[in-house]
């Protein structure tokens, strides 16, 4: 299983800092400059250097960083009685697609123009990230539209109608 | 008349449901969004692939390369029967016009053919290398051969033969491209060394 002395070392690795990834990595690092690593290792996962263990673990490890707390943060805002109205989970999907679309026609152009797969692959993930980020999670602004539930109190007020009282009031006209 | 009344009710307003029942309705759109958000991504990844590796097929290489055999070190007859030839080569390539932005490396490999009474073809791999960027894709080498030059029998002594500069261009993602530079015009000695 790949931890993240791996993806530590392999930021130590692309860093040119040899030495620390041989020591197996700073035990007491900052927050900020184990994270800090860990982005300096993602940015190498497109070039597979002798370091094979780098592409799979910092895309791993990226993934669930990243998503980890988008997440939790979309999870918590749909159980936390933030809603999305039809119409608005009718325009998430749209803006979902078309965001992710465009970027990546702005990835490849881009990628194509300067000649650098590594800058498609990078504007097209932190463009995923993004959208992400927009459409998932149950935003204000996907509940413009709200359903308007009737009363509780309302609801007795009028009663439902009974099968059987409808089939005895056709029958009279038929009958007269 | 009655049912009319009872129609105008129930058309305009809806009766809420449940409290959990709401709740599942959300549960299942965030899972649902999620979800489809991530296949549309990776869907929209694989195309963009496939994409980046048909641009490969609108570069137009020009690849230069010239190998000399700078010196036959010996040139004996194994107990085994078989020929065996060792040679130092001065081989010089350019090969940058190869790279795109979907190139991961290039693999170029050396091989000698020549024709036997057996064989209409040998083919002998002398010396490969992997080039991992346009920069050093430029390149003059003076090695001896990597690989031994072993004939099936003894059919070198005086062998015309043909050196030919193979590669291959491994993509980033797509289809690898591979092509070769025929070299002709070399002779091996007559008598064994």
């Amino acid at each position: 299983m790949v931890g993240i002395d791996d993806f530590l070392n392999c930021g130590y690795y692309h860093l040119g800092l040899v030495e620390e990834a041989r020591r197996g990595g700073e035990e007491g690092g900052s927050d900020v400059k184990r994270y800090g690593l860990v982005v300096v290792s993602v940015l190498g996962f497109t070039e597979l250097g002798s370091e094979g263990q780098c592409v799979g673990s910092a895309v791993c490890y990226t993934l669930w960083r990243s998503f980890d707390s988008i997440f939790l943060f979309s999870l918590l805002s749909s159980l936390l009685f933030l809603k999305m109205d039809w119409q608005g989970q009718k325009l998430a999907e749209q803006l979902m697609q078309i965001m992710l679309l465009a970027f990546a026609v702005i990835a490849f152009v881009s990628g194509y123009v300067m000649a650098s797969f590594q800058m498609m692959i990078l504007i097209y993930a932190g463009g995923v990230i993004f959208t992400t980020l927009l459409t998932v999670p149950n935003w204000p602004f996907f509940n413009r539209h709200p359903l308007t539930w009737l009363d509780p109190s309302e609801v007795e007020k009028h009663p439902k109608p009974q099968p059987s009282a409808n089939v005895t009031q056709k029958k009279k006209p038929i009958k007269k | 008349m009655t049912t009319l009344i009872l129609g105008d009710n129930y058309n305009a307003k809806m009766v809420s449901p449940g409290f959990s029942f709401s709740l599942c309705l959300n549960m299942h759109s965030f899972g649902y969004r999620a979800n489809a958000l991530l296949t549309f991504a990776v869907t929209i990844l694989a195309l963009m692939c496939a994409m980046a590796s048909l641009t490969d097929n609108f570069n137009a290489p020009t690849p230069t390369a010239h190998v000399q055999v700078f010196n036959i070190n010996w040139f004996q007859k194994q107990p085994n029967g078989n020929d065996e030839v060792s040679m130092t080569l001065n081989i010089s390539a350019d090969l940058q016009s190869l790279f795109t932005w979907n190139t991961k490396q290039v693999f170029v490999f050396l091989a000698a053919e020549y024709e036997t009474y057996k064989n209409s073809l040998n083919q002998i791999s002398l010396w490969d290398g992997i080039i991992p960027s346009k920069e050093h894709a430029k390149f003059w080498i003076h090695t001896s051969n990597k690989y031994r030059f072993i004939d099936q029998g003894s059919n070198l002594r005086g062998k015309e033969y043909n050196l030919t500069m193979h590669w291959h261009v491994m993509p980033k993602t797509g289809k690898m491209f591979a092509d070769k530079i025929v070299m002709p015009g070399y002779r091996l000695p007559e008598e064994y060394r």
